[in-house]
């Protein structure tokens, strides 16, 4: 068990090594390619609340998206999560333009949950009563909901002052995430993430619901046998998942972005995937994987402006963690055994 | 008393070394919104800096940057990490652009593309492609067999409506009975959807096909077709060498070495700067032969007279779609009338999207 949650430092020591002898055959000296990728973008207090400000969604929608995988529920749509609830929660935003009030910025951030949470049942219906794949469903339904902000952006909710620039007018300061430091750009919606972690140890470990979604996950017959009602329960992963995934779109237009236009979301739901795995589905270890991942990519800016390293060298180290990931759990779990061949007998 | 003296002179003496320094270590970053290898608008851009780097003065760039919240961040690394002018080289930098510009007095700010420029340190930029818009249209005017010109369009901003009108409206002076069909795929960038929006065209009749996207999909379908194809930003010739009549290649480099040395000799200066075949940021890529020596003769004449201004490419009169003037005869149309353009022309079919 506790090599159990050693593994994901293994991979992250052996992505480092594999990063290292990457920088070496281009041709950079290895340590200080490692040094501009892992310590610069932290190396003071901007850069370290960057990581935070990068953090923050992938840790919201990795926490949703845990409630799903632990139970068993493959949603690997939290990219058309996040993008609906930015949209719910932007029309909002948009809808008090110009208007003043401490309500609004929480009825933004509530429409945004409800957004990714309605985007989120779609699957899970589907799922439960008409035995659909929520893979697929999820997967094609980010296509849906990123041409429906497309279709948004240029058209009806365009800023009218815009030329026609395919982005919503700015949102008033009311709709805006409060900073938490003047000159930084991190924001209350780190608060939010935090709340997340807490309520989702609280339910994931101390309530009938946590226990029905581990069973479940552990062997879906048994859940049946035990006779819990899965199909509530699908739906109920489904919808905490959306409404994570929701609110870290929200925080990303009500935050650092201000608008909504077509690049709110650098592939964070995707990417969040790879977080929720690095952090054993559980929720401090989500916090931890969310700030390594964050780092790849603010290392990669850096190794690039630094060193010209290309940026696309934080895709690679995403792809080797998870990839060291899987590895060292496959070795881990099960047992290497050579088979005596000439036997010619199997044994299992 | 002594202390506020002390504390003058510290950050007098700390300036003066900073001043002295700056001009050996004289930087310019840039941020690419594409990777440099997409041979359309960062290829462009890239080869600009090379040339500003070959001019002797030390580079950075940053590629694929996305036009969302991380934008910012870069534009302020570099600012942070003593760049001493940034070119950003997309339409959504804007703000960013200007939000960073505020923190950092010193740091000069080149953004292309936009109209924001709320700094005095904050400068724009961008090219009259529509003049090299009004050569294309001449040359489909007279190639064209079906009297359909095809237009794959990304977004229905000023930029693009002035290309396609340019066109259209150059086109229309050679063969009357020109028109344009025209595919919005609401993308700078995607070969899959460009490829697709190409041969649509050209199942509807289009046999000249050109785009306001970056990718070199839609001359490689038309190739494959054999229909007439134009490359974009760059000289796109050695992807569809029998389909390219021309290109309308963006020229970056000069502009650049020139703010960059300006910035380094400490004249550089907030403009806003539209240049056009004239000063040679828009140029074009070798005419095909098969265009005939005689068109390419016209051609070439065209070119020199938009260059010198003996032609304007939007000279009335003009009409829009429902027939009423957007330009008297005998005038031509302003700079101001150009950046905001959003209607079409006659003969351009269908609706712009809203």
């Amino acid at each position: 068990m506790a090599l159990y949650f050693f593994t994901p430092f293994i991979a992250i020591i052996l992505t480092i090594l594999g990063g290292g002898i990457i920088f070496y055959i281009l041709g950079f000296n290895p340590i200080e390619a490692l040094k501009f990728y892992f310590i610069t973008p932290i190396s003071n207090l901007y850069g370290f609340s960057e990581l935070l400000l990068k953090a923050t969604p992938l840790c919201l929608i990795a926490i949703g998206l845990s409630f799903c995988f632990k139970s068993n529920n493959w949603n690997i749509g939290a990219e058309g999560q996040l993008t609906f609830g930015a949209i719910v929660g932007g029309g909002v935003a948009l809808l008090f333009y110009n208007q003043e009030g401490f309500y609004i910025l929480p009825l933004v951030i509530i429409a945004g949950a409800i957004g990714g949470m309605i985007f989120a049942l779609i699957p899970a219906i589907l799922k439960t009563y008409f035995n659909t794949n929520e893979i697929l469903v999820s997967l094609m339904l980010v296509y849906v909901s990123k041409l429906l902000l497309d279709y948004l952006v240029v058209g009806p909710w365009s800023n009218p002052e815009g030329f026609n620039f395919p982005e919503t007018r700015q949102f008033s300061d009311s709709s805006r995430m409060p900073l938490l430091f003047e000159g930084l750009r991190i924001h209350a919606g780190i608060f939010l993430a935090l709340a997340a972690v807490m309520l989702s140890w609280f339910v994931l470990y101390k309530t009938y619901l946590g226990f029905q979604i581990k069973v479940s996950g552990l062997s879906l017959k048994t859940a049946k046998y035990a006779g819990f009602k899965g199909k509530t329960m699908i739906l109920v992963v489904f919808m905490i998942s959306g409404a994570c995934a929701g609110l870290a779109g929200v925080g990303e237009i009500t935050g650092p972005i201000g608008q909504l236009h077509r690049m709110i979301s650098p592939d964070y739901g995707f990417t969040a995937i790879i977080v929720a795995f690095l952090g054993r589905l559980n929720p401090f270890g989500i916090i931890f994987a969310s700030l390594v991942v964050a780092l790849t990519y603010l290392g990669a800016e850096t190794a690039q402006i630094f060193l010209q390293i290309p940026k696309y060298t934080g895709q690679v180290f995403q792809g080797m963690i998870l990839f060291f990931l899987l590895a060292s759990d496959y070795l881990l779990f099960f047992k290497v055994k050579i088979l005596n061949l000439k036997k010619n007998e199997l044994r299992h | 008393m002594y202390k506020n003296f002390f504390r003058y002179l510290i950050s007098a003496i700390f300036l003066l070394g900073f001043s002295v320094n700056s001009n050996a270590d004289f930087k310019v970053g840039f941020v690419y919104v594409g990777p440099t290898g997409d041979h359309g608008w960062t290829f462009q851009h890239h080869e600009g800096r090379n040339a500003v780097e070959a001019a002797g003065i030390k580079t950075t760039f940053v590629e694929s940057v996305p036009e969302g919240a991380d934008a910012e961040r870069v534009i302020r690394q570099l600012a942070q990490s003593g760049h001493d002018l940034i070119f950003t080289t997309s339409f959504g930098y804007m703000d960013p652009t200007n939000k960073v510009a505020k923190d950092f007095p010193n740091v000069k700010f080149e953004h292309a593309t936009g109209y924001k420029r709320e700094h005095s340190n904050v400068s724009t930029y961008s090219a009259r492609f529509y003049e090299g818009r009004t050569l294309l249209g001449h040359i489909a005017g007279k190639m064209t067999k079906t009297n359909t010109i095809g237009y794959i369009a990304s977004f229905p901003i000023p930029e693009v409506i002035r290309g396609i009108n340019a066109m259209t409206l150059a086109a229309q002076k050679v063969n009357p009975n020109i028109k344009t069909k025209i595919v919005w795929v609401f993308t700078w960038y995607d070969p899959g959807k460009e490829a697709e929006a190409a041969q649509a065209l050209i199942d509807q009749g289009a046999d000249v096909i050109m785009q306001h996207t970056d990718s070199t999909a839609p001359v490689q379908t038309a190739e494959k077709a054999g229909v007439w194809s134009f490359g974009q930003a760059s000289d796109m010739q050695r992807f569809a060498p029998k389909s390219i009549l021309t290109s309308i290649i963006d020229d970056w480099a000069p502009y650049y070495v020139e703010r960059a040395i300006a910035a380094r000799d400490g004249t550089w200066n907030q403009q806003d700067t539209w240049h056009g075949l004239k000063e040679g940021m828009v140029a074009m890529g070798p005419y095909n032969s098969a265009m005939g020596a005689d068109l390419v003769k016209e051609v070439e004449q065209l070119q020199k007279d938009l260059a010198s201004g003996k032609v304007h490419s939007f000279t009335g009169p003009i009409y829009d779609q429902k027939g009423n003037i957007l330009v008297a005869e005998g005038k031509v149309a302003d700079d101001g009338m150009l950046a905001g353009m959003s209607v079409y022309v006659k003969g351009v079919e269908g609706d712009i999207p809203k």
